[in-house]
């Protein structure tokens, strides 16, 4: 299409200068979406585009403080129905047999670079001081729900084991095996992590009510996270053991998720 | 080269434009399909605050049909039209049957259904495109290109009624008159780079959890954060009606001589005699 309007007359360029723009054209058109899906397969190239993301979290810590809190909401806005996602029940027969025992023998350790490792019982987490909070969950696929929590402060749970001062992340293990790992000798249950700021933030807690019910096993019974100024899948469902660590590196693919060994980004405040 | 025709030639496009103008062809050709991809993770569009799964007043998606197979359509405010084949339903490269997914494979960055890639490419193609802009804005109001050439004159307004007639009639401006952007081009251009691109950027942000906690609230301003995701996609929309009818009028005003010009600068101006003829 382009070739037949060179060809129509018009005042003339320099010969090497009109071949150098038929280049130039060409390389555009090439610049196909073929193009991108081998450039998607190209891990040097993939680095080059998730470099991006400590761009977006650099200038968003800049611009929103580390203390910054995530909008909340009023009883009205809570959703009829908070949407499920990821995993709905976890098969896993150690799960399995909490359940059928109402989370009564669960305990939720807390462990890796702490003075006091310690684990608390269901009855225990309740018995501390709560946080409610009516919040909106958005999901990295593009929807949003509104929820009403209930939970315990991560803040309160570290002030009780006393972080070494060389913890950086927070590590979330949990009790569903992704994969179908079951059958696999290696260790494949949802995990996730976040640094100290998230995990000090006042709105970080770790709910065992959704809309003044227990939490239903669809959304992580007994425990869940929430970690408000991130995406969902930050906010880990099932949670078995809480671990503090100074790098993600050695843990699975090193990424610091189950999402993230997958492709997604660490830093899901955008 | 005859001084005449030497004469008719402009220098109109400064480098810096030039450069950006290319910069933006390729982040917005990226940004559209890496949003496609992006969209297709959950193909339904909201008002308000969160999502009332039940009535999105846009969705895509596929259905059963009688005779096996899937047939794709798209819900827009309650009215069904069969999109099958492009929308909610279509062919992935040389497969024979289609796969469910809202926009197709050849429309999306990467191709496959990959959100986590689509994000990658979108938001570094978001980074380049937000500098771009802003280098853009402050070239133009420091180097005169807002003032000269972008804001059209009283005069040139007032005469808004035979640009858009000669628009109508595919007619263009010539000789000296073709030196300046016509009043009709001044006015899209505008609105594209005060209205739609500033959207499209608050919007998309507004999408961001951490970034709505700037000061907690401000999501509201553009009515929540599903509201905010459906002006993020109609004004990509309108980026794009821009894009085709931009594309448009270079291919029938010259396109030689404009595609040229945005990229050595020079311009061609179409002679009074060819009007006349």
């Amino acid at each position: 299409m382009i070739r037949k309007t060179i060809s129509s007359g018009r005042p003339k360029a320099a010969p090497s200068r009109r071949t150098a723009l038929r280049a130039a054209l060409a390389g555009v058109g090439t610049v196909s979406l073929a193009g991108c899906d081998r450039l998607s397969n190209n891990a040097a190239f993939v680095d080059t585009l998730k470099s991006a993301q400590h761009l977006s979290h650099g200038a968003q810590r800049l611009v929103t403080g580390r203390k910054a809190m995530a909008q909340e909401f009023g009883q009205a806005d809570v959703a009829a129905h908070f949407k499920a996602n990821g995993t709905l029940v976890p098969m896993d027969a150690e799960y399995q047999a909490l359940l059928k025992g109402e989370f009564k023998a669960w305990k939720l350790q807390v462990g890796g670079l702490v003075e006091k490792p310690a684990a608390f019982s269901l009855a225990e987490l309740r018995a501390m001081p709560s946080r409610t909070q009516i919040t909106r969950h958005d999901c990295v696929e593009g929807w949003s729900s509104i929820g009403k929590w209930k939970g315990v402060q991560l803040a309160h749970l570290l002030e009780q084991v006393r972080p070494l001062p060389s913890a950086k992340y927070v590590v979330f293990r949990c009790a569903d095996s992704m994969d179908g790992a079951s059958l696999d000798a290696r260790d494949s249950t949802y995990y996730e992590s976040v640094d100290m700021d998230d995990a000090y933030h006042v709105q970080t807690v770790l709910a065992y009510e959704l809309n003044d019910q227990p939490l239903p096993v669809n959304n992580g019974a007994p425990l869940r996270a929430r970690i408000e100024r991130q995406l969902g899948y930050k906010h880990a469902k099932y949670l078995m053991r809480i671990e503090l660590v100074e790098s993600f590196d050695k843990i699975r693919d090193g990424k610091g998720g189950y999402w993230e060994d997958n492709g997604y980004e660490w830093y899901a405040g955008i | 080269m005859t001084p005449s025709a030497a004469a008719r030639r402009i220098y109109r496009h400064r480098l810096p434009v030039r450069v950006m103008h290319w910069i933006n062809v390729i982040c917005l050709t990226i940004l559209l399909g890496s949003g496609l991809q992006i969209f297709n993770a959950h193909p339904a569009l909201y008002w308000g605050r969160d999502s009332t799964f039940a009535d999105p007043w846009v969705s895509i998606g596929a259905f059963n049909k009688a005779g096996g197979g899937i047939t794709g359509v798209t819900t827009i405010a309650g009215h069904r039209f069969s999109t099958d084949g492009v929308l909610g339903a279509s062919k992935v490269g040389d497969a024979s049957t289609q796969t469910a997914r809202a926009f197709p494979a050849w429309a999306t960055i990467p191709g496959p259904q990959w959100l986590s890639m689509g994000r990658h490419w979108h938001f570094f193609f978001a980074w380049l495109f937000v500098i771009n802009g802003i280098a853009y804005l402050a070239y133009a109001i420091f180097s005169g290109h807002l003032s000269r050439d972008l804001l059209p004159t009283r005069a040139e307004l007032r005469r808004i009624g035979h640009s858009i007639k000669d628009h109508l009639l595919f007619r263009h401006e010539t000789g000296e008159a073709a030196k300046r952007y016509n009043v009709l081009q001044n006015l899209a251009y505008l609105a594209v780079i005060f209205g739609l691109l500033p959207l499209v950027i608050l919007a998309g942000m507004a999408m961001s959890p951490r970034l709505a906690a700037v000061f907690p609230g401000w999501v509201e301003l553009l009515g929540g954060r599903q509201s905010a995701r459906t002006l993020h996609f109609l004004a990509a929309t309108g980026l794009l009606l821009f894009v085709l009818v931009h594309v448009f009028e270079v291919l029938i005003n010259g396109a030689w001589n404009q595609i040229r010009s945005m990229v050595t600068g020079w311009y061609s101006l179409p002679s009074d005699e060819r009007a006349k003829s």
